[in-house]
């Protein structure tokens, strides 16, 4: 149900959505294997002292959930740019090869050089990712009628399929990648220290700046081609602008937690029916969205499986999927 | 004499009631023209005598027999529809594209006849797009693309022929084309002609017999040089109007009134 | 004015099979015999062309007999009807989805039909035969799961394309957790499986599939006057007499039932069912669903694929999907580029 559409309206809305990001946030550090109390959870974020829980909640919790704000506002904002980008709903951060490519980069370094460590990943994942990205956008970007979606689409299932074959090629022969490789495939949260978190935050700062930047130029676009230019846009530029921002975005969010579905996919369209299309708002909201939903996945899997867990990647597609179903058989989808 | 009428007809979309308890009745050999301002139901009400919509009370009859309980293809070879929109595939030509209007009359054991051919070339050549014949439907223009299609609902020869907006989206030379056209297949061929216009004059100029709807209810029907004047378009447009005859063809020509200065 | 009626100016239409679609269509066939040939010929004991042809047609000696008819034959003819089968389906459901990335995907069977078959794998420990029928199932039975959730007084093909992408989501979520659970020997075992492979192949692969296609073949070929139709879409279609929903669910059924048949035989190797359709639209230039033509692209693709995947490292040879995708991905970024060059203006 829209909410009314006024501007404090709106900002009402991500006001509550902020709050509600908050509760989980703390909900994310209390609950685990050895769940502490929420009481207790906002003493020891005031003062560590250094008692075992303060280990919990700083060395193991705190990081993992900074990880999946970062991680989720991430993939949040890169949804809502593809979409409106492509102009197709459907439209998911990975369509430009992103994960495939940052799998094939970790899987080379774990071949090739032997990588072993998180932040290691990371590094090669994110430049995997990006030269994808770059060659998927390179290809599909040729020709008169430019970066069309269908050309993109196109191009992208061309390379993640040539990318899969690599990584297959590779984890078939080589067990000891083939070991490592399925845990990373799977999108976790968990198991990483606060380096990585670092690691990814500059080039999501960056990527989110950039998304917001590109809220006006995408509005007028949302027109067609046509009418954005005669509003003043460029398209070529913003084309540009919006897969680098995509690829910074996803691109460092895969290639630390490894490939999350559902939430660069549904979050924008849950945006944009409280706040409407009118991507200034749209962004922000996916922004505070997607970390809640992230971690709330988290939250369960971590629930679920007491003392192990089920990653964050499993949880947002079993759940997710029903939802989208549902979502998908109540609308009325014109025909195409 | 009618062989398409429909009986207490309740259309909708969804939730949405489009036409409640509507009867309409074609008269055989007529050019009948339906007319109404935008979302009235005239395009929903001929797409349910072409049975694309199921009614949700009533029932639409072919030559007598309810029209759901004809074979889709039966019905295809009496009574042909030209759509508001469809797709081309991808770099059809157009001699494939109408060939295509031929599936009603050929099955798994007649693939294509000499009466195939006959009836795709008069086709053709009755909508002028014989020189076209190679080209590839997409890169024609609006107007050329408008006649392949027409072309195509020819060449399934039904006795019936019903259009949907088949001009919109036409400049003046193409409209008066198709119309007249539409006039020769009425006349010449003598085929019964439904077709939704938006276009007053036209629907006057060409139509034997005119349909005036309002939110989904008909509100005048007959001979348009008998019914059509300034109160009924008031009624069915809300557009105040004089209604001359028009000095080529005699037929209510509709001049509405000029912007109060 | 129109003038012109019934019969004064006559045109004259071509109706023959386009002369480059027959082209096409020899071509590829003497591509898959001479493939056949060459996989049939190479290996760790090469035998010439000439004496492959001699073996097939029954005046080879017994060792060469051995190797081919035991060994080599059955695994390419495998490859040959699997790739046709897949390149089938895929033309089937790119002109259901009138999309170019339409694939048995769509309807979820790939995922289905993985997760039954890693769970058999690393869960049950079941055998080849226990993995070939739980997959077949686990696919079919997700198939109509998707065609059923889709269905609201008919089915646009818009909501199948969603509603298959998210149950696939979820199902190949499922197989990502199996394999972080299980043991690592059965996580590879299930890994290869995934990817697709014809290793071990023998005749009791060729004779089911062979009757299967025998009976889908002609199936298809009858149903691709109606999917002809209902390309320019589902009013156009209606409106010509083809029954649409109905056309649909039997295009969707057989399609669904030549990649379970290709499934249960080598594995899902969907990268063809994507590929060969596109591939052999732009070698024919033709218009419409061109299922022969992709099943002959497919049985080519398939059959190189495997052949350079046993030779191309040959101290480790790769299960025949990972060189399918790599060359389909390929030739597919060729092309693209390709097309982007000719449409420059």
């Amino acid at each position: 149900m829209p909410l009314g559409r006024s501007t404090s309206t709106r900002a009402l809305g991500l006001l509550v959505a902020l709050a509600a990001l908050a509760f989980i946030l703390l909900l994310s550090i209390s609950v685990g294997a050895k769940p502490i109390p929420l009481h207790r959870v906002w003493e020891l974020l005031l003062h560590n002292d250094h008692s075992e829980d303060a280990v919990v909640v700083h060395d193991l919790r705190i990081p993992r959930t900074m990880l999946g704000i970062l991680v989720g506002a991430a993939l949040g904002v890169a949804g809502a740019l593809m979409q409106a980008l492509t102009r197709n709903p459907l439209a998911d951060p990975g369509l430009l090869g992103i994960n495939a490519g940052a799998a094939t980069a970790i899987v080379l370094g774990v071949a090739l050089l032997g990588i072993t460590s998180a932040t290691q990943y990371v590094w090669f994942g994110f430049v995997g990712a990006a030269l994808a990205a770059i060659l998927v956008y390179g290809i599909g970007a040729q020709g008169r009628s430019g970066a069309t979606p269908v050309r993109l689409a196109l191009a992208g299932t061309a390379v993640t399929f040539a990318l899969n074959a690599v990584i297959n090629g590779i984890t078939i022969v080589d067990t000891r990648v083939l070991e490592r490789y399925r845990f990373w495939l799977v999108g976790a949260l968990g198991g990483h220290d606060t380096d990585v978190v670092w690691q990814i935050a500059p080039f999501l700062v960056v990527g989110l700046v950039l998304a917001l930047a590109m809220a006006r130029p995408l509005n007028a676009l949302a027109l067609g081609e046509d009418a954005g230019r005669a509003l003043g846009a460029h398209v070529g530029r913003t084309r540009v602008a919006g897969a680098v921002a995509v690829t910074l975005l996803c691109g460092a969010a895969t290639a630390a937690a490894g490939p999350i579905v559902f939430i660069g996919l549904t979050v924008p369209h849950v945006a944009r029916a409280l706040c409407g299309p009118d991507q200034r708002w749209v962004i922000p909201y996916s922004a505070v969205l997607a970390p809640a939903l992230l971690l709330t996945a988290d939250v369960i899997g971590r629930v679920i499986d007491r003392p192990g867990e089920i990653e964050v990647g499993v949880v947002t597609a079993i759940l997710g999927g029903p939802i989208f179903v549902a979502l998908i058989r109540r609308s009325r989808i014109a025909q195409l | 004499m009618t062989r398409l009428l429909g009986e207490r007809l309740t259309l909708s979309y969804d939730d949405r009631t489009v036409a409640a308890d509507l009867d309409v009745t074609i008269p055989d050999g007529s050019f009948t023209v339906v007319v109404g301002p935008n979302a009235c139901g005239k395009s929903t009400m001929l797409r349910a005598l072409a049975r694309m919509i199921k009614p949700r009370q009533g029932q639409v009859l072919l030559d007598g027999q309810a029209i759901s309980s004809l074979p889709s293809k039966e019905v295809a070879r009496r009574l042909g529809l030209l759509p508001q929109s469809s797709i081309a595939p991808d770099a059809i030509t157009v001699a494939d594209l109408v060939a295509r209007g031929r599936y009603p009359h050929q099955g798994l054991l007649r693939q294509w006849s000499k009466d195939d051919e006959a009836a795709v070339s008069s086709a053709m050549a009755a909508t002028r797009v014989g020189d076209l014949a190679e080209r590839a439907v997409d890169e024609l223009s609006g107007g050329q693309r408008q006649r392949v299609w027409l072309a195509m609902a020819l060449a399934q020869e039904t006795p019936l022929l019903l259009l949907d907006e088949p001009t919109t989206f036409l400049d003046i030379t193409h409209q008066i084309e198709v119309l007249d056209l539409c006039a020769e297949l009425h006349e010449d061929q003598g085929r019964t002609l439904v077709a939704v216009l938006h276009d007053l004059n036209h629907a006057c100029r060409y139509g034997t017999h005119l349909i005036a709807m309002r939110d989904g209810a008909i509100v005048a029907e007959g001979d348009p040089q008998e019914i059509v004047d300034a109160e009924l378009v008031e009624a069915v447009f809300g557009l105040r109007c004089t209604v001359i005859a028009d000095p080529e063809t005699g037929t209510p020509l509709v001049v509405p009134a000029a912007r109060r200065r | 004015m129109i003038g012109a009626v019934a019969g004064r100016f006559p045109v004259p239409v071509r109706r023959m099979a386009p002369a480059r679609t027959l082209t096409v269509v020899v071509a590829l066939t003497l591509a898959v015999l001479a493939l056949l040939v060459i996989a049939v010929g190479t290996g760790d004991y090469p035998i010439s062309p000439g004496d492959v042809v001699r073996t097939l047609l029954g005046q080879g000696d017994s060792a060469t007999e051995f190797v081919v008819e035991t060994l080599r034959l059955p695994r390419a003819l495998t490859g040959i009807l699997a790739g046709a089968a897949l390149g089938a389906a895929g033309a089937i459901f790119q002109s259901i989805a009138r999309n170019p990335l339409g694939s048995p995907d769509i309807i979820g069977f790939t995922a289905g039909s993985a997760a039954a078959a890693v769970f058999e794998i690393t869960v049950i420990g079941g055998g080849t035969v226990a993995i070939a029928a739980g997959s077949t199932v686990g696919g079919l039975i997700t198939a109509l799961l998707v065609y059923g959730l889709a269905w609201r007084r008919g089915v646009s093909g818009y909501r199948l394309v969603l509603i298959g992408i998210g149950i696939s989501a979820m199902l190949e979520a499922t197989v990502n957790y199996l394999l972080t659970r299980g043991k690592i020997e059965d996580v590879q075992a299930a890994s290869v499986w995934l990817t697709g492979s014809l290793n071990g192949r023998g005749w009791e692969h060729v004779w089911p599939t062979l009757v299967c296609l025998a009976v889908l073949f002609p199936l298809t070929t009858v149903l691709q006057r109606d999917l002809r139709m209902i390309e320019m879409g589902d009013e156009g279609a209606k409106a010509l007499g083809v029954a649409v929903e109905r056309s649909r669910l039997m295009n969707l059924l057989v399609g669904t039932l030549l990649t379970a048949v290709a499934t249960a035989a080598c594995g899902p190797v969907t990268f063809v069912a994507l590929a060969a359709p596109q591939i052999a639209r732009r070698l024919t230039a033709a218009t419409g669903p061109g299922v022969m033509t992709a099943a002959l692209t497919g049985a080519v693709l398939m059959l190189a694929g495997d052949v350079l995947a046993q030779r191309l490292f040959p101290s480790t040879p790769l299960p025949v999907g990972v060189l399918t995708g790599a060359l389909g991905g390929l030739y597919l970024m060729w092309l693209l580029a390709q097309e982007a060059r000719r449409n420059r203006a």
